[in-house]
């Protein structure tokens, strides 16, 4: 079974082979360089000029080659689980039931049973070592610009690991996305019995997760954190007035929130009675003549709080580990579907 | 001695089809067993029950004493060839063989070399550039050299030209001789089965119209042709399988242990061709005649 899982997957497993040496010799080149740039910026060592020196950094990694690398790199781990998922999962047992091969391989001295479990924990093996590899190789190339970014503050580079868009792309998340995508194409595989339809069906389901996940599931893993402070309009974030039509006026605030790297959830301004704040405006801020002082001293003297619900950045590894618990939880259960659908005798 | 394969009250449901009905079915070991029947008539569903491929909504099957397919084991002691003899397209010939040799404990390298060298295959071919022939040989070269007890064959020669299915009935001819196995091959075509088969199996609609020792069903049916009589009045021992009738004339395919003496009939004997055309053409009719010839 071993040999035959081999003889199936060589090209494949040639393929990912060359795309990870591709990928490193990409690391390798530019790795460097950003790691001196770091030694240079005098962020290694800085105490009081952290924020400085790292704009310094900023300036001079924005727009260049290891800024497309890094978010290649992103979008890498977002779509090698899909591929995986459509050109591993889908094919495996789908292409074996097309060309009717699988009465070959089912009437063989090998258990059905043993073929599928040895398939799926070949294969499986191949797509966690694959985005493990290219997840491990990101993680570490990328290490200073995570590190800047943390010293930078909230000003710094938008790099908020624990929020999406990151959040998918980086640590061992890609590689329970990939397990999952890998058992996804092959269960599609066997309920669909053609490739190229299992492969169309893989990719929906797949982009479906990929959007419910970050959306409905992450920020609840652990219970968001809220936070409330009295709302300041002297360093408010937002102070917007709209109007709609010729309906009243109304008025949404942002309080300033700084808590480095978080994923902020929500962030509402709130009345006395526990209202979110929508207006009325006051007259001091509709006033073009009155200073803007004056509309932020009239805007403090409502005393209205600001509330925020917020994922701290301290909670990046936990929420990864659930995440991909979550997906390998769902890889296995896909697994034991396809195991069960193909030891049922219906050929 | 074991049965090769043994049916009790085997159907099987597709939907609101049964595809298989009520078949009881004892074919004892050491045969080159013919399954035969129109398209459709369940040879196919028959097979695949018998390999565990498919399992029964109705009763059971077992092949060589055991479930089919119940452990690695009984994989190995049955060989199948499945319908249009699939094989890996992106294998070579050689990858095919190395295949065999790393599913099958039993595998017989030797046998499997000598049977490619014999046929002439190129080991570095891919299978999906061979001939309808070559892939079929192959195929059954997979199945001998598992060196299986019970070698299965669902329509083997069907999508061959005349000299392909000459070639792989000698080739697997040949096997039986040299290796001891059971053989069953199916086919809608009796010609095919008639120089290979000595027991028979005739299937059709769904049903088995009459299975028993090739000798054994030539040797008990009987045309009979003489003037007009209703079937009825046939001694009880005459089972008809057919009838027809001009205004002056009867015509009888019987079934009868006894010798038949009744100095109005002339008797003359049927081949086998005859006797299956005699059982699809009493089935299309309706009444289907549930005759089986027991283990010897």
């Amino acid at each position: 079974m071993i040999w035959l899982s081999w003889r199936q997957f060589r090209v494949q497993t040639i393929v990912a082979g060359a795309a990870l040496v591709v990928v490193a010799i990409a690391f390798a080149g530019t790795g460097p360089h950003l790691v001196s740039l770091f030694d240079n910026s005098g962020l290694a060592t800085c105490r009081a000029s952290c924020s400085a020196d790292a704009h310094a950094f900023i300036d001079e990694v924005s727009g260049s080659t290891i800024q497309l690398i890094f978010y290649g790199s992103i979008f890498l781990l977002y779509a090698v689980p899909a591929l995986i998922g459509i050109f591993w999962g889908a094919p495996l047992v789908a292409r074996e039931l097309e060309t009717g091969t699988f009465r070959v391989a089912w009437n063989q001295s090998v258990t059905r049973t043993r073929w599928i479990a040895v398939k799926l924990g070949l294969i499986g093996l191949a797509t966690v070592a694959t985005t493990g590899l290219l997840s491990l190789m990101t993680f570490w190339w990328a290490s200073p610009l995570y590190e800047v970014a943390q010293k930078a503050g909230q000003n710094g580079l938008s790099i908020r690991k624990v929020a999406p868009p990151l959040f998918g792309g980086i640590g061992i998340v890609p590689v329970g996305c990939a397990a999952f995508a890998f058992a996804l194409g092959v269960a599609a595989g066997v309920l669909v019995r053609r490739t190229i339809p299992a492969m169309a069906v893989t990719l929906v389901i797949f982009a479906a997760v990929q959007a419910v996940m970050p959306l409905l599931v992450q920020p609840h893993l652990i219970p968001p954190v809220q936070a409330t402070a009295p709302f300041n309009a002297n360093t408010a974030d937002e102070v917007v007035v709209t109007q709609a039509g010729s309906g009243p006026l109304t008025m949404i605030l942002k309080g300033d929130f700084s808590r480095p790297g978080a994923w902020i959830l929500e962030n509402q301004t709130i009345t006395q009675s526990g209202q979110v704040f929508t207006g009325p405006a006051t007259s001091a801020c509709l006033s073009i003549s009155a200073p803007p002082q004056a509309c932020n001293n009239s805007l403090n003297r409502l005393h209205l709080r600001q509330l925020v619900t917020y994922q701290p950045a301290s909670r990046f590894w936990p929420l990864q580990w659930m995440e991909t618990g979550i997906y390998f939880v769902l890889a296995a259960g896909l697994g034991a579907l396809c195991t069960w659908r193909i030891r049922q005798r219906r050929a | 001695m074991t049965a090769a394969i043994e049916a009790r009250g085997l159907g099987k449901q597709y939907g609101r089809r049964w595809a298989l009905t009520d078949c009881t079915l004892n074919v004892p070991a050491g045969h080159v067993v013919g399954l035969v029947g129109p398209n459709g008539a369940g040879k196919t569903t028959l097979i695949n029950l018998s390999t565990g491929m498919l399992a029964p909504t109705t009763g059971s099957v077992t092949v060589l004493g055991k479930q089919p397919a119940s452990d690695p084991g009984q994989l190995a002691r049955v060989g199948y060839v499945a319908q249009d003899t699939p094989t890996y397209a992106g294998f070579s010939v050689e990858d095919h063989l190395r295949f065999g040799a790393h599913m099958n404990p039993a595998w017989d390298n030797a046998l499997a070399q000598g049977r490619v060298q014999q046929l002439g295959l190129d080991l570095k071919q891919k299978a999906g550039k061979l001939s309808g022939g070559q892939r079929a040989q192959l195929a059954l070269t997979l199945a001998i050299a598992k060196r299986p007890e019970l070698l299965m064959l669902d329509e083997p020669i069907a999508s061959l030209d005349p000299l392909a299915r000459r070639e792989f009935l000698q080739i697997l001819m040949e096997a039986t001789a040299d290796q001891e196995f059971s053989v069953v091959m199916s086919s809608h075509l009796v010609t095919d089965l008639e120089r290979v088969a000595d027991y028979l199996i005739v299937l059709v609609a769904s049903r088995i119209q009459v299975a028993g020792p090739v000798d054994t069903l030539l040797a008990t049916h009987h045309l009979l042709t003489g003037p007009r009589r209703e079937a009825a009045a046939l001694p009880a021992g005459q089972q008809v399988i057919t009838e027809s009738h001009t205004d002056r004339q009867s015509t009888f395919v019987v079934r009868s242990d006894e010798p038949i003496h009744d100095p109005a009939f002339s008797v003359a004997s049927l081949n086998l061709e005859d006797l299956v055309l005699a059982y699809m053409g009493s089935a299309k009719a309706g009444s289907p005649h549930l005759t089986l010839e027991g283990t010897r």
